[in-house]
């Protein structure tokens, strides 16, 4: 980096664009904490530093605009290793993150249009089609992407991408990365874990050369330690959901839940989930639920319909339901205690094998079990989604498993995680309907 | 005639019913009618013709309504889903747990109901005609058939075409390409009600189906559906005695069991 270049990236980001949007949490705060400022009776008002959440996602994607004036920029996959990029200074990007930002704010189907108008399958994921139809158009929710230098695919998550960062890295002309991460039927063997490590260390070599500088291990270990600490306060803040009411809904961490993917292994991230806990058991002392009135507590699977996030949770809460947690949500969270500091190469390698999407569909019919037990969920949704295979296989089993042994009436709901055209209103309105008055009986 | 105390009001995708009971839980009064594009005025006009319920202030007895239309009715009014008042009316007429297969116009439904006439379990067909009603309408009507019609003939043929497709639209060009072979109209028929009622068996087995087996809605009047998916799923169909009546039924049952408690 230039030390004009240096001190542009600074002005335009450290000191103009920092301020700014320090200026805009101000203001929300100031908004949030006027009487009459939160007119849903059926959700309570907004955690009070949901405004420093909006402060970091902005922060995160200003960066990135201003990445071009000297920081290295690499696409990776949700589920891929990032904290030897982190400690290698790489601004960090998630295709997956930003195509969930299109589908919230309502691109997604235009984006997935394109990238069929392209020659893109519409049986393609729907993340997929958006982040393709925003290479493509240069369209996008957040002003501007910055172009990668370097492409981490971690497969650890579906076979999708491997396809995808391959059209990516064609598009591009920069070194594709792939780690290949054996799934696991049921535990890590020591060669799976070793042959991951090796991936990981070769990894290290190329995104070194592309960065221009050695990766320091101190970093590396500062930058795996505050994975470690963001994915303890993480962990926590979805527990704060076992208790009655709970403080917290699935649909609110669906956004809180941006910080540990992309901005793990980050010092902010760390104090942004401390201050979020701090908070939410401050709820909890007080027992303010994030449904006014909740009668009942639901558990979801799979990924979230982005596109119909509010009117889903509105719907639910005028209903007195509470959907208390999430094995989506509960995936960022639930390998905390794998990550080691001190080994961090090793504990890489072990962590980013167990995924939920790497392990087998009774690992997570277990998962459900425990989480519908330790949050007493009445029942149980499971999102069907239709661009995402390798978490909606079995579920059919799941569901009359769930109901069977466990006594939880479970919903499969179809839906797509982003594209509104495989999204039906009224059929989902009719079967989540139907669902709620069988919980009611 | 008894007086009517509770009413059903069922607005389907294809038809319209309303039902009104008596004290005691009997049907008293009935209408079906096709669903008009002006579902809001069809459902006030049909209400207000109900014997001695109000005229056309609207009744002043409580309804339930179900079906895609039940949120056009006047706030007033209890909204209920099809699922809940299909097994309430059915396991009022037939006073039986098991599992109930419910073909409407526009989607099918396989619910499973427990011995306190709960709803445990459903299934429904999602996104796509296939396995329900409008599927044997429109393959019907390309043979210039009633839906009824259409049904005895594939009851009167030996012989089955394999019909691979059970999306409505590219059924509808098999069916022509097989007569273009010259197979009997019979024999085609047959294969798309079987076509229907593996799509149908495949739900209910996918909802864990428990015997007895049900039916209701419009399908349940189609005798080769209901024969064929007897020998489907290798039980007996028990069958109300207004099939297509038991969504507003169940809807009247459910508003007289609110005006009770």
């Amino acid at each position: 980096m230039s030390l004009a270049n240096q001190l542009r990236y600074h002005l335009n980001v450290s000191i103009v664009g920092n301020s700014v949007l320090r200026l805009q949490r101000w203001q929300g705060e100031w908004q949030m904490s006027r009487p009459g400022s939160w007119q849903n009776a059926h959700i309570a008002p907004p955690v009070a530093v949901a405004p420093r959440l909006k402060e970091l996602i902005s922060r995160h994607y200003l960066k990135g605009q201003y990445a071009h004036l000297g920081r290295k920029v690499a696409w990776v996959t949700s589920g891929a290793p990032v904290e030897f990029l982190v400690a290698l200074g790489y601004f960090v990007l998630y295709p997956e993150n930003h195509a969930a930002v299109c589908g919230i704010r309502r691109m997604s189907e235009s984006l997935c249009t394109a990238a069929e108008d392209a020659g893109y399958s519409p049986d393609l994921c729907s993340y997929a089609r958006t982040d393709i139809g925003s290479v493509l158009t240069g369209k996008t929710p957040v002003g501007k992407v910055p172009r990668p230098d370097v492409l981490v695919c971690c497969t650890n998550i579906c076979q999708t991408v491997l396809f995808w960062y391959r059209v990516l890295a064609h598009h591009f002309n920069v070194p594709l990365i792939v780690i290949d991460t054996p799934f696991l039927y049921t535990e890590a063997t020591e060669r799976a874990v070793a042959y991951v490590k090796a991936q990981l260390e070769d990894a290290v070599i190329v995104a070194e050369r592309v960065a221009g500088r050695s990766l320091g291990f101190d970093k590396l270990k500062q930058a795996t330690r505050y994975s470690r600490q963001a994915c303890e306060l993480w962990m926590k803040i979805m527990e704060c959901g076992q208790h009655r009411p709970a403080p917290i809904t699935a649909f609110d961490e669906f956004f809180h839940m941006a910080p540990i993917v992309e901005m793990r292994g980050e010092a902010f991230t760390v104090d942004y989930y401390a201050a979020l806990l701090a908070e939410l058991e401050q709820r909890k002392a007080n027992n303010i639920g994030a449904v006014t009135v909740e009668s009942k507590r639901l558990l979801w699977d799979n990924l979230p319909v982005w596109h119909r996030v509010r009117w889903l949770s509105e719907m639910l809460a005028e209903r007195q339901v509470a959907l208390v947690a999430s094995t989506y949500t509960n995936a960022w969270g639930e390998l905390a205690h794998l990550v080691d500091p001190e080994r961090p190469m090793e504990s890489a390698a072990t962590v980013y094998l167990h995924p939920i999407l790497n392990r087998g569909t009774g690992h997570k019919l277990k998962t459900m079990r425990r989480m519908v037990d330790d949050y007493q969920a009445d029942g149980v949704i499971l999102h069907s989604d239709r661009s995402c295979k390798p978490y909606s296989i079995g579920q059919i089993g799941q569901r009359n498993r769930l109901a069977d042994e466990l006594g939880a009436p479970a919903l499969l709901l179809e839906a797509d995680h982003n594209d509104p055209r495989a999204f039906s209103n009224e059929q989902v309105a009719t079967r989540l309907s139907a669902f709620l008055e069988l919980l009611e009986k | 005639m008894s007086t009517v105390v509770a009413i059903g009001a069922d607005a389907g995708s294809t038809t319209t019913k309303l039902v009104g009971i008596s004290h005691d839980g009997v049907i008293v009064w009935e209408t079906i009618e096709p669903t008009e594009p002006r579902m809001r005025e069809q459902l006030e006009r049909l209400l207000a013709t109900i014997p001695g319920s109000g005229g056309s202030a609207g009744p002043t007895v409580p309804v339930v309504a179900t079906g895609y239309g039940r949120n056009l009715v006047d706030t007033k009014h209890r909204r209920v889903t099809e699922i809940t008042c299909h097994a309430t009316g059915v396991y009022r007429s037939i006073r039986s747990s098991g599992t109930l297969i419910d073909i409407g116009g526009q989607d099918s439904k396989v619910i499973v109901i427990d011995a306190a006439g709960g709803v445990v379990n459903f299934a429904m067909n999602d996104k796509c005609a296939a396995g329900t009603g409008r599927f044997l309408e429109v393959v019907a009507a390309r043979m210039r058939e009633s839906v009824q019609d259409f049904a005895a003939l594939a009851l009167s043929s030996p012989e089955e075409v394999a019909i691979s497709n059970t999306c409505t639209v590219f059924a509808e060009s098999e069916m022509v390409s097989l007569l273009a072979q010259g197979h009997a109209i019979e024999s085609i028929s047959r294969g798309l009600h079987r076509a229907l009622a593996r799509r149908v068996a495949s739900l209910a087995r996918s909802a864990g189906a428990v015997a007895p087996l049900m039916m209701s809605g419009g399908g349940a009047h189609n005798v080769a559906l209901r024969a064929l998916l007897e020998n489907e799923l290798g039980a007996a169909i028990r069958l109300p005695a207004k099939p297509q009546l038991m969504g507003a039924y169940g809807a009247a049952l459910l508003a007289l069991r609110r005006a009770a408690a």
